[in-house]
């Protein structure tokens, strides 16, 4: 078997063990999509009371509102998804067993964005249909410039993600909190709901140092003017690209102090 | 031939010399028992083989390559059993093993994982839960598993730490005849004396992070003039000069 084949293999195993583990685990599946559509139907229900006080049909606001709604959540899922999948193998005392597998840490983190992806898909399906159901709101109306959309958020999810796992090579289980709260901590910088405009000056510069800030504004130009904003595209790009790239750093430079360190073998205490 | 060979090996921690500067060899289709007392030393030594822990100093060489540069060719060919370190409790006895298939890129691992279901009376227990498996049942899976990739060097945890006799007999018939058919290299870290003597053709005693001797059973207990391992340990143990 070539060097690649056997590589996809390896990934493929870890992608494996947790999808077996969601097949038989209706809790887990029910939590994937849990959140999101509660986000969904306090901002859906929450645009529409707005649009009927204003006595303004508000289907440009309501659609501003879900939308982010929707797009945030690629952010959020996708960072839970890395984490929350390393966590599990941390709670089931098995990182041991991994890594004195021939599995390399590039095709650990590789397996964890492939589960982060597919949970990122599964949890936002009902939250999307109930979307078109309750709100009329189809996402599908952004057109081809949603999948830059969620391609930016879902890596804006994952380096944040490979930041928080480095953090628990450093301190172990007891950083495992940040795992649910770092992302949400995010969200007021990230003008999912407002322009950066709105944020008082010297908070701007840290809102446009994170790609989603800059996704965001790009939304409200589409859905508000039919624009598609290159520049604030371009912009996320470049922004996923630099942080991804220092994410990766330290991920590689916790993972080797871990070996150095001797956690690796006690991360889960 | 030597499958694992280990030069001058330190492990010191910030307040603590783990590993002082140990050597050894251990032949190709030999079993090697680590043996010493709790803080002794094995554990950091069997975390450095498996590239779990970088040295402070020193180098590991197992089938020829070097743990430091070529780690995962070594993995590839090595597997590992810890009753400390669990399986996925939340999957399936059959499901592990496919886990751990893919990640060794086993060949034909239905075959495989057949074989090994008929080897350890696993058959029955293949759609169960590993977390619901008796200690018994979970040691056998863990052997399995530790035996998926026909490894030619297998490093071992207290293999048989609190099982029963019968089990425990189980494991021990099952590595020797490993051994016997696959020329497989087998270090072995051991509370259970008599288990060593039963399975070790050599056993390297580890006190404070060094190894203070070694031999094969037979010779360390007629050195110390002892009726038995047990006894052999104790006395290294308890002597300050050692």
């Amino acid at each position: 078997m070539k060097p690649l084949a056997q590589s996809a293999r390896r990934i493929f195993g870890l992608v494996y063990r947790h999808v077996a583990l969601y097949r038989r685990s209706w809790p887990r599946l029910l939590e994937i999509s849990y959140w999101p559509t509660l986000e969904l139907l306090i901002w859906g229900f929450t645009a529409s009371y707005f649009a009927h006080a204003t006595l303004n049909p508000g289907l440009l606001a309501g659609g501003a509102l879900i939308a982010g709604v929707l797009l945030w959540e690629v952010t959020l899922r996708g960072q839970l998804g890395v984490t929350y999948s390393f966590l599990e193998d941390i709670w089931s005392r098995n990182l041991g067993h991994v890594f004195v597998s021939p599995l390399r840490p590039a095709e650990l983190v590789a397996s964890l964005l492939v589960v982060s992806l597919l949970r990122t898909l599964v949890g936002l399906f009902p939250a999307t249909i109930l979307a078109y159901l309750l709100y009329s709101f189809n996402i599908l109306h952004l057109g081809p410039v949603l999948l830059l959309f969620f391609i930016n958020l879902l890596f804006m999810g994952w380096w944040v993600a490979l930041l928080i796992v480095a953090l628990l090579f450093r301190y172990g289980a007891g950083a495992e909190a940040l795992a649910w709260t770092v992302a949400f901590g995010i969200t007021p910088f990230a003008c999912v709901f407002y322009p950066v405009a709105v944020l008082p000056p010297w908070l701007q510069p840290l809102a446009l140092a994170l790609p989603a800030a800059h996704i965001f504004e790009g939304m409200r130009a589409a859905l508000l003017y039919n624009l598609t904003d290159w520049r604030n595209l371009a912009a996320a790009a470049t922004l996923n690209a630099a942080w991804l790239l220092v994410a990766i750093a330290v991920f590689g430079l916790q993972f080797r102090a871990a070996r150095i360190r001797g956690a690796l073998i006690a991360i889960g205490e | 031939m030597n499958a694992i060979i280990v030069n001058h090996l330190t492990k010191q921690y910030p307040s603590t010399l783990a590993v002082d500067d140990i050597s050894f060899a251990v032949p190709t289709g030999s079993i090697t028992g680590l043996l010493g007392g709790n803080g002794a030393g094995k554990t950091t030594t069997i975390s450095m083989l498996l590239g779990l822990l970088v040295p402070t100093s020193g180098s590991i060489t197992i089938l020829g390559h070097n743990m430091a540069t070529d780690r995962f060719a070594a993995l590839a060919q090595m597997n590992f059993s810890s009753p400390y370190i669990a399986l996925p409790a939340r999957l399936s006895v059959i499901e592990n093993l496919r886990v751990y298939g893919h990640l060794y890129n086993v060949p034909h691992l239905a075959r495989r994982i057949e074989e090994l279901a008929a080897q350890f009376n696993l058959t029955p227990l293949l759609k169960r839960l590993a977390g619901e498996l008796s200690a018994g049942q979970k040691t056998r899976v863990a052997l399995a598993k530790s035996l998926i990739n026909r490894p030619d060097v297998l490093l071992l945890d207290e293999p048989t730490a609190s099982l029963d006799p019968d089990t425990g007999d189980f494991v021990r018939t099952t590595l020797e005849t490993y051994r016997t058919t696959h020329n497989a290299t087998i270090l072995l870290a051991s509370h259970n004396m008599a288990e060593v003597e039963r399975l070790c053709d050599d056993v390297l005693m580890m006190k404070s992070g060094k190894i203070v001797d070694r031999g094969t059973p037979e010779g360390l207990i007629t050195r110390y003039g002892r009726d038995d391992m047990e006894q052999v340990f104790l006395d290294i143990a308890r002597s300050p000069a050692l």
